[in-house]
């Protein structure tokens, strides 16, 4: 077992969850049974790779353009309502589950 | 009039030339939801204001005898991961089962732009998770061509609503197979374009570096219109490439004699249902028919595809969900102690257990000690699975798979175990790590009369080679 209910724990906390007993007995469980099958990448020597985090660096630009050259056609002036005005201050706080019609509200943060 | 096998240009063809309005070919798609959906459950919310008014404006464009723009009166559907202003958009979720979108998905906007009716959103898998729309906090979707059974995932909706004629054509989301597995799964034509082909301005995102967007469809013909109308440079979403729109439609018709079909042998191996393998192997014999010359090549670091896809996916998931905490939309818990109890609590009760187990694995993966053993390690493996196509693309034009190892599986035969259901991608991963575009196309059916699935893989931006092979091999299918 690589994955303790302490571990489960802790990632839950990191995660902003909290899970019952019973998920958390089950996360157990399944992490385990995912984890066994991704140990398998241990099997293949990378030490000469380099890492890859997105494609859209390497396809569908112009090569023979450098770093930040590459993107220079999704850059833009900094200027106010550069792409599109804002939202009206109504219509953004339309879906809130709480405001007071100017701010979003939240239960207390600090306790005195 | 007959919504059956009805393609975008029949659909248009038919308001241009007076045969019926686009509200009432509209109306009758809505009477046909009402009498067929119940028992598939393909839509999630029907858009009948928004797909009305709209069907009404390209009818009074046709009353004045303008010119109809490609998609005029064409009844479409879009999953419900796709934001659309003023109609409530779930992603599946209970956490925002009343979130109602300020703003258009970028896709569908052009899609309306065109002139297609919108008729509702699609069910899904939750956030998009899933491999057979089970992981849907509303209802699961049944397979129109058997009840019993799943229609594969995520966009489950999205290819049954095309199957039972409940829409001419849908849009899915694809970040691992969400749309060429249940097309496959259903018996429709399923198309993931390339990364950055186009936008996902408005998709509710679960894994940026491999989300895409694309069409389900009765034709390839239809995709490749579906696919010419949403693709092309977005400036609100800095991933779209800046790159000309070929004319997919009018690449159709050109010879595919000549073209070298890559067979893998990593995707004809262990695992894969010998039926499907008969129907796959029977559509590349017809493909040689065609003046196709098939080259055996390998993708060796296949095997690693789905435990590099599920560390990349959960770790982007787990960064991505974290914007549903309960203060700008979506649910709030009640009767909290404080703000820190208000985040878990509206997350543990509006996110289902799926979610909440990408959430855990992509988390555990970043966290201190195990960020190197896991998303460094998966992200160099994806720099091998992108070689891989890399050189095979050296030798051969496209490449040909099964879509998924098996055809359509029972519901609840796999919701018990999560490494069972992740297997079922084995074969589509690998295109979104990679960037490649796919489609899927139906191939023959099993002995049950469950369809079968052929995927063909090009190299990036290169729609108009898979599209035109798999439109020579529809057009000479029996």
């Amino acid at each position: 077992m690589k994955v303790t209910e302490k571990d489960v724990a802790y990632v839950a906390d990191l995660s902003n969850l909290e899970l019952s007993a019973r998920e958390r007995e089950r996360m157990v469980q399944d992490l385990n049974s995912i984890l066994g099958h991704i140990d398998a990448l241990e099997k293949l020597d990378t030490s000469a790779v380099q890492p890859m985090a997105q494609v859209s660096d390497r396809y569908g630009v112009d090569q023979s353009k450098q770093g930040n050259e590459r993107f220079a056609y999704a850059s833009r002036e900094d200027v106010l309502e550069g792409l599109r005005k804002s939202l009206p201050h109504q219509e953004a706080l339309a879906n809130a589950p709480d405001s007071d019609s100017t701010f979003f509200r939240v239960p207390k943060v600090i306790e005195r | 009039m007959d919504l059956n096998l009805l393609t975008i240009d029949a659909a248009r063809g038919a308001v241009q030339n007076g045969e019926i309005t686009a509200t009432a070919l509209a109306e009758s798609f809505y009477a046909k939801i009402d009498r067929d959906d119940p028992k598939i459950g393909s839509y999630l919310t029907l858009a009948k204001e928004r797909g009305l008014a709209k069907a009404a404006a390209v009818d009074a464009m046709a009353s004045r005898g303008e010119p109809l723009p490609p998609l005029a009166g064409v009844p479409v559907g879009i999953k419900d991961v796709l934001v659309t202003r003023g109609v409530r958009t779930t992603a599946g979720s209970k956490i925002l089962g009343d979130y109602i979108p300020p703003y258009d998905c970028t896709a569908v906007a052009r899609l309306e732009a065109a002139g297609a009716v919108v008729l509702g959103k699609m069910n899904c898998d939750e956030f998009a998770m899933g491999s057979s729309n089970e992981n849907s906090a509303w209802k699961p979707v049944h397979n129109p061509r058997d009840l019993s059974r799943v229609p594969g995932g995520s966009s489950g909706g999205s290819a049954a609503a095309v199957a039972a004629d409940l829409a001419v054509a849908t849009l899915g989301t694809d970040t691992g197979g969400s749309i060429r597995q249940p097309a496959s799964f259903c018996g429709v034509v399923g198309l993931k374009p390339t990364y950055g082909r186009v936008s996902r301005y408005g998709l509710i995102a679960f894994a940026s570096s491999l989300d895409h967007i694309g069409p389900l469809t009765k034709t390839v013909k239809d995709a490749a219109i579906v696919l010419r109308t949403i693709a092309g440079r977005d400036p609100m979403d800095a991933t779209s490439a800046d790159l000309p729109v070929p004319d997919y439609v009018a690449e159709l018709e050109k010879p595919v004699r000549g073209l070298k079909i890559g067979l893998a042998k990593e995707y004809l191996g262990e695992g894969l249902d010998p039926e499907v393998r008969k129907a796959v192997e029977y559509a590349v014999q017809s493909l040689t028919k065609l003046g196709c010359e098939v080259v055996d090549i390998s993708l060796p670091h296949t095997e690693y595809a789905i435990a590099t896809y599920y560390i990349v996916a959960t770790a982007e998931a787990s960064s991505n969900l974290a914007r549903f905490d309960g203060v700008r939309y979506g649910y709030r818990a009640e009767n909290v102690r404080n703000l820190s109890d208000m985040y878990r609590r509206s997350r543990d009760l509006g996110f289902g257990a799926e979610v909440k187990r990408r959430i855990m694995l992509g988390t555990y993966a970043l966290s201190a000690g195990y960020y190197d053993a896991y998303y460094l390690k998966a992200q160099k493996v994806r720099t091998l699975l992108t070689r891989d196509f890399e050189e095979a693309f050296k030798k051969v034009g496209v490449i040909v798979t099964p879509t998924s190892p098996t055809a359509a599986f029972k519901l609840g035969d796999k919701t018990d175990d999560p490494l069972a259901m992740y297997l079922a991608d084995i074969y589509t991963v690998t295109a979104n790590l990679a960037g490649i575009p796919g489609i899927s196309i139906p191939c023959g059916e099993t002995r049950e009369k469950l369809p079968i699935g052929m995927q063909i893989f090009g190299k990036h931006f290169a729609e108009t080679t898979i599209l035109r092979l798999a439109h020579a091999y529809e057009q000479s299918a029996p």
